[in-house]
């Protein structure tokens, strides 16, 4: 059984076709995260969970149960929200007991599940505040704590970290995942924020255009983006797009002078393709000082950006932008003729005329 | 010296001059102002302190120099207001009949149906706004007589149900407008936490909405309260003579000459018929300016 199971989604404002056909199975105790740009779907479907937007047309399961028609507070799942949401004129106490009173929990059980949340989340001592008197990461907490209460099996997420600062974001970052290692809850989060999805997630839902693009493991996505768009939205920095032609059989990928041995690439049949876009990421690439015929990219160095431990070097190759990641001692200094090692094995191989990877 | 190490020159916080030009030309505005408005009032104050004689005989912006309340306590309890002669408290009574209801109800539908626009959109809500906004502009001098037949119709014209309902009806699209406006403002993620936390339509409306609202309560109280009582049209027509409000029987006490006119009761019965806006404003100044800033945002 599925833990939650979106079946033919389908969500339309007006003529605007918002969730396109869209079909999604979560595992129990699985920590999916919704990850893409702004408008691409990603709330809406969260929201279309949660009961708060009706949807067009398909089905949404919890548990098994067809939830499709119920109310928010009948489904079984809990949601913190990017702004916390809460009620500025209740205590920390009163936000985490307001829907177990409307459900009409006795007395000592609210306040026992409040008690157990509180400590689960360290907000003990803040209970009889209110959230105006709360920090950030306080008040995301009690968030936190709030749908913790509900003792619910699917917690939603809403972009719960984007309202602060980065410091706070890594700490409670680690302090989610160290929530679901305990709770072994079904979550499904939203974000935009690439490191939050690489390091939280089991599994990634990359959308675009209300349509999933990629639903797979950080790595896979990482490592096999599906698609150019995958490819490119994955990675900062970016991965290194070059177009060009895979010749010879699919044995070679040649743009400009260049011409690059294909033999070990991952992936599918490469055949002959007139236009192929070969994907490289900066740190899958080395600087070395003498080409390899087949193996290297001729390159000339632009500028650099150091970056604490790494830098990020930009340099121009047949007329392309390029950047590679170096440590930072191996900063080259601008100007300077290098050769662009590549892995073949890492590299992504795409069709230009579908977009897909090969 | 302490700071011998630092260059010498101008050092710390620049000094300001105390009068600036542009200070100058704010501070006369508002004393200009202050004077226009406030002189008629101490006019007011000082006649109705005065009594007749001296009134007759003096200069009108010179203080009394025998202060006396007798015109105050005839403007109360036995000033004329055409056959009777029981003052301006009659009105007063009245007034207060028909402001407490109609500020009560008006309020209680308006912010319902606000609260509702906003949050649970229902099919043509926008076109609903729409309408109301547009409402809001038609001169309600129009709708007088349509209102006379209805009022007539009901069985209730001439009575104090009769114009309570035209004061709540009136009060209606501007209040649903501010009401609207505010709760379109307030965060649409806590109206959804309550959602998920199985808060319905009611107990989020008291639970979690009103309770943040306070400021938009008290302008509407504050918006209703004042014209209502201050409004004239509606009582002298709609009321019925034994309910005519505090406006119409000051009209009354002042225009009702027997004699010699009485400015000092005439003086006396106006201030007490201007004081319930007068104190409302002077105690609420404060969260009207700011309750009436928070409907404003977002259309």
């Amino acid at each position: 059984m599925h833990s939650v199971s979106v079946k033919n989604l389908t969500l339309k404002f007006g003529s605007a076709e918002v969730l396109k056909n869209l079909n999604l199975d979560v595992e129990e105790g699985e920590f999916i995260v919704l990850l893409g740009p702004s408008g691409c779907g990603k709330s809406t479907l969260l929201n279309c969970l949660a009961g708060l937007l009706e949807l067009t047309e398909g089905q949404i399961h919890i548990k098994g149960k067809n939830v499709t028609w119920a109310e928010p507070s009948e489904r079984g799942i809990g949601m913190v929200f990017q702004s916390y949401a809460l009620y500025p004129q209740m205590t920390v106490r009163g936000n985490m007991s307001f829907g177990l009173k409307i459900a009409g929990l006795p007395k000592d059980e609210i306040a026992k599940r409040v008690e157990r949340a509180s400590e689960i989340l360290q907000i003990g001592p803040l209970l009889d505040r209110k959230p105006g008197a709360l920090s950030g990461g306080q008040r995301q907490r009690v968030a936190i704590g709030r749908a913790l209460v509900r003792e619910v099996d699917v917690f939603l997420f809403d972009e719960p970290l984007s309202n602060l600062d980065a410091k706070l974001r890594s700490e409670l970052r680690v302090e989610l995942k160290r929530l679901h290692n305990r709770l072994k809850n079904t979550m499904i989060y939203v974000t935009h924020d690439q490191i939050e999805a690489l390091t939280l997630a089991d599994r990634i839902a990359i959308m675009r255009g209300g349509i999933i693009q990629q639903l797979d493991a950080p790595q896979t996505i990482y490592n096999r983006p599906a698609n150019l768009f995958v490819a490119g939205f994955i990675g900062s920095p970016a991965m290194n797009f070059i177009k060009g032609a895979t010749v010879d059989g699919g044995k070679r990928f040649q743009f400009g002078n260049v011409s690059l041995d294909l033999a070990g690439y991952e992936g599918g049949a490469i055949l002959d393709r007139p236009k192929a876009i070969l994907g490289l990421r900066p740190e899958h690439l080395t600087m070395v000082d003498e080409a390899i015929a087949g193996h290297t990219i001729p390159a000339v160095v632009e500028i650099d950006e150091p970056m604490g431990a790494d830098s990020l070097v930009w340099l121009l190759a047949e007329g392309r932008q390029m950047s590679v990641r170096v440590p930072v001692e191996h900063r080259p200094a601008p100007g300077k003729q290098v050769h662009l090692r590549v892995d073949i094995a890492k590299a992504s191989l795409f069709d230009e005329t579908n977009e897909l990877r090969i | 010296m302490a700071n011998s190490n630092l260059a010498a020159g101008p050092s710390g916080a620049k000094p300001k001059p105390f009068i600036t030009p542009q200070r100058a030309v704010v501070y006369t505005v508002l004393i200009v102002c202050a004077i226009f408005f406030l002189f008629p009032l101490y006019i007011m104050i000082i006649t109705s302190l005065k009594n007749i004689q001296e009134i007759q005989s003096g200069n009108i912006f010179i203080p009394t120099l025998h202060p006396t309340l007798d015109a105050w306590e005839k403007a109360w309890n036995s000033a004329c207001t055409g056959l009777y002669c029981e003052g301006i408290k009659v009105g007063f009574w009245n007034s207060i009949k028909i402001t407490v209801p109609s500020t009560i109800v008006s309020i209680i539908v308006a912010s319902l149906t606000g609260y509702s626009m906003a949050n649970w959109p229902f099919k043509f809500s926008e076109v609903f706004f729409t309408i109301l906004l547009l409402s809001s502009f038609i001169p309600y001098v129009v709708m007088i007589y349509p209102l006379v037949i209805i009022t007539r119709e009901l069985g209730i014209y001439s009575t104090l149900p009769a114009v309570v309902l035209v004061h709540t009806i009136f009060g209606l699209p501007l209040l649903t407008l501010l009401f609207r406006n505010y709760f379109a403002s307030l965060p649409q993620e806590l109206f959804k936490a309550a959602r998920v936390d199985g808060a319905g339509y009611w107990q989020i409306f008291f639970q979690v909405f009103a309770p943040m609202s306070v400021p938009i309560f008290t302008v509407a109280v504050i918006l209703q309260v004042t014209g209502i009582w201050n409004d004239f049209l509606f009582g002298v027509i709609y009321a019925g003579p034994t309910n005519y409000p505090m406006t119409v029987q000051l009209n009354n006490i002042v225009n009702s000459a027997q004699g010699g006119k009485a400015y000092n009761v005439d003086m006396a019965a106006t201030i007490l018929t201007g004081l319930v806006p007068l104190a409302i404003y002077f105690f609420s100044g404060k969260y009207f300016v700011r309750g009436i800033a928070a409907g404003a945002v977002k259309g």
